[in-house]
């Protein structure tokens, strides 16, 4: 008896010492894939995250405290983490980070009116899961179509190919949308070429594909792990087109090992450059590189300015942490339209629907940084 | 005809490293009877060793592929003793659920050393190949390598268990473990001594399949092993030429269903092969028949 009446008392402290530190701080829950195939783009929000809280705790104004879940990058797993973090007093969602599981989160935050900003997340029905919804990045319409004006305003000749990804609503989203923009345009796409996740290992069949349709200028809407084998596999078939990578392209000079040689002159359309040398960017890398040993990629990026546009949405709307995360979610949505966010990715503005407005930025890769396509 | 030829040289080199893997699943199957689904796994660890071998440690490419061996074959023993051997009386679920927790302890621990991010492997084959066909086709030093591995791989795995001592110790366990141990057989060292050899063939395998498609990852090692698997279920588990066969057949419908069919199919065909020959053939392409006695 008496042990359970020790144990009663301690559950009630540390429910007490819980609801003590939610009235200080802003929670902000992260969920994201930091095990798994996409574990580097889940581990990057999360890291950035934790670390902008700590540069805008020591500011002394508003106080957040993360909380990181790990979902793999799957909907059911991400359900799971939501669940696990509204069960620790979760305040606002960054994330999540991945398509699939967002869309899987957002219509459950949705019905419970709990307010999420995606950093990364980026298929154009992110934000028809709710309106409660905000992303950081851009649609993935929005880079499909931006890539197909690019090309066709720059390379008005090229024979264009496209390799993705079928299993992933992101490459599909961005393919989707360029073959789009590019029927409109009159831009011509020659070949067209699909793998699936799985598979993701030998690519010689897709590069004999291109290679045999006469394809100059490969689009590849696909993150960069997939696309540094398939860069490897086209020089194995002395096949060398142009390659035009998305925003998943970006951090793959960072990749331990790469010989550089191999991604030369390749372009790709992103938002951030960790070798850009304004004040905002050197200092977030050097920290983050102090921190973590690893240069930022976008996905930490994204998480940075989604911290800092937090603050702004929250400064704005004039909240408090102890409002119930209902209360935050309404004043939120309504003061997200009404601000202007000068970031690390960008000039940003949203729209009702919470799609974010910025320009797309057309980069390739020179020795060993990005410089301006135009 | 050329990107016919291409093709089926792209399937060769693929089918081959199945092939390898799959050779280190059928001689643990043979000898352990059970699925060592940690041996993706450990072609990825292999990998790595050699990855960090080159990078870290300035080694020649060899040497750190000798290193690699040496770190998979010890990890092998290892991973045996500790997870496996315990359960040698315990049903086969038991080991079969052990099996998939050490490849999960496996992949989070490389997770946890290496981190999330790919590592780009260099290729330790410094012989760029040849073409063929006035420069038409072009065979790359690595097609040439893995699929000369592979064949030599397979008949030195066929002489040991043939012609020597050891090798038939190996396989009088693999067919009667009680028989064996009345006749003098140390039936421990012998399935140590597979799982051994299984690992160091993953090694090869990691080094080989990072060569040919060059992203390292802690999941590397996990569909490969899966193909692998199906490839040795495919020739007849527990044969050494079935996995073999198994392994190139595998890879070459892999690459044609991919080319002529559909690229997006590839795995679904793959594996409904393995479906329809597995209801015609049960125990597989060179799977033997046996009987059991009630």
């Amino acid at each position: 008896m008496k042990k359970i009446i020790a144990l009663l008392l301690a559950a009630v402290m540390m429910m007490t010492a819980c609801a003590a530190m939610a009235d200080e701080a802003f929670i902000i829950g992260s969920i994201g894939p930091t095990t798994g195939p996409y574990a580097q783009y889940g581990s990057a929000v999360e890291n950035a995250a934790k670390l902008v809280a700590e540069e805008i705790n020591a500011l002394g104004g508003i106080q957040f405290t993360v909380l990181g879940e790990d979902d793999q990058g799957d909907g059911e797993l991400a359900v799971n983490a939501y669940n696990k973090l509204m069960d620790e007093g979760m305040d606002i969602l960054l994330g999540t980070v991945t398509s699939g599981a967002c869309m899987a989160v957002a219509s459950v935050a949705n019905e419970e009116r709990l307010f999420m900003l995606t950093p990364s997340a980026s298929n154009d029905l992110v934000n028809q899961s709710g309106d409660q919804i905000f992303q950081v990045c851009f649609t993935d319409s929005n880079q499909g179509a931006g890539s197909a004006e690019w090309i066709k305003a720059n390379r008005p000749d090229a024979k264009v190919g496209i390799i993705y990804n079928n299993a992933l609503d992101y490459s599909i989203g961005i393919t989707n949308s360029f073959e789009n923009t590019a029927a409109k345009i009159g831009l011509e796409i020659i070949a067209k070429s699909a793998f699936s996740d799985d598979a993701a290992a030998d690519f010689s069949v897709q590069v004999a594909a291109m290679k045999d349709a006469g394809v100059d200028f490969v689009f590849l809407p696909i993150y960069y792990t997939p696309a540094i084998t398939i860069l490897t596999q086209a020089k194995a078939a002395d096949y060398a087109p142009t390659f035009f990578g998305v925003d998943g392209m970006d951090g793959v000079l960072e990749v331990e090992g790469l010989d550089k040689d191999l991604v030369q002159g390749v372009y790709m359309l992103t938002p951030f450059d960790a070798t850009a040398t304004d004040e905002m960017t050197v200092n977030f890398v050097t920290k983050y590189v102090e921190r973590y040993g690893a240069t930022p990629n976008q996905f930490a990026a994204d998480a940075y300015d989604g911290m800092y546009i937090l603050k702004l949405a929250i400064e704005t709307a004039g909240l408090t942490a102890d409002m119930s995360y209902e209360d935050m979610c309404e004043k939120l949505v309504a003061v997200m339209p009404t601000l202007q966010y000068k970031g690390l990715t960008g000039d940003m503005t949203w729209s009702a629907d919470g799609t974010v407005s910025k320009l797309p930025n057309a980069v390739m890769i020179e020795g060993d940084h990005y410089v301006s396509a135009e | 005809m050329i990107s016919f030829l291409s093709h089926l040289v792209n399937g060769l080199s693929l089918g081959s490293v199945y092939a390898i893997i799959a050779l280190g699943y059928s001689m643990v199957y043979g000898i352990a009877k059970m699925l060592n689904f940690a041996h993706g796994d450990v072609i990825m660890v292999g990998a790595y060793i050699s990855f960090c071998a080159s990078q870290y440690w300035g080694l020649s490419p060899l040497v750190s592929v000798l290193c690699a061996m040496v770190v998979c074959t010890v990890l092998g023993i290892i991973i045996e003793r500790l997870a496996y051997k315990p359960l040698r009386q315990a049903g086969s679920l038991a080991v079969l659920i052990t099996a998939i927790g050490v490849s999960y302890l496996l992949q989070n621990l490389a997770l946890l050393i290496w981190g999330a991010n790919p590592k780009v492997f260099s290729s330790v084959i410094g012989f760029e190949g040849f073409t063929v066909f006035d420069g038409q086709l072009k065979i790359t030093g690595e097609v040439v390598v893995t699929v000369i591995t592979c064949v030599a791989v397979m008949l030195l795995l066929t002489w040991f268990t043939g012609k020597t001592r050891t090798g038939r110790a190996i396989r009088a366990v693999s067919e009667d473990k009680g028989a064996a141990q009345l006749m003098g057989i140390n039936v421990n060292f012998s399935i140590s001594l597979t799982f051994a050899i299984g690992s160091f063939l993953a090694a090869i395998a990691g080094v080989l399949l990072c060569s040919s498609y060059n992203t390292l990852m802690p999941t590397t090692g996990s569909m490969p092993g899966i193909k692998a698997f199906t490839a040795a279920v495919f020739g007849g588990i527990g044969s050494i030429p079935g996995a073999m066969l198994g392994g190139i057949l595998l890879g070459l419908i892999e690459i044609f269903g991919r080319a002529y069919i559909s690229t997006e199919l590839a795995d679904a065909i793959v594996f409904a092969v393995l479906i329809i020959i597995l209801l015609v053939k049960p125990s597989g392409l060179l799977g033997k028949n046996v009987q059991e006695k009630v």
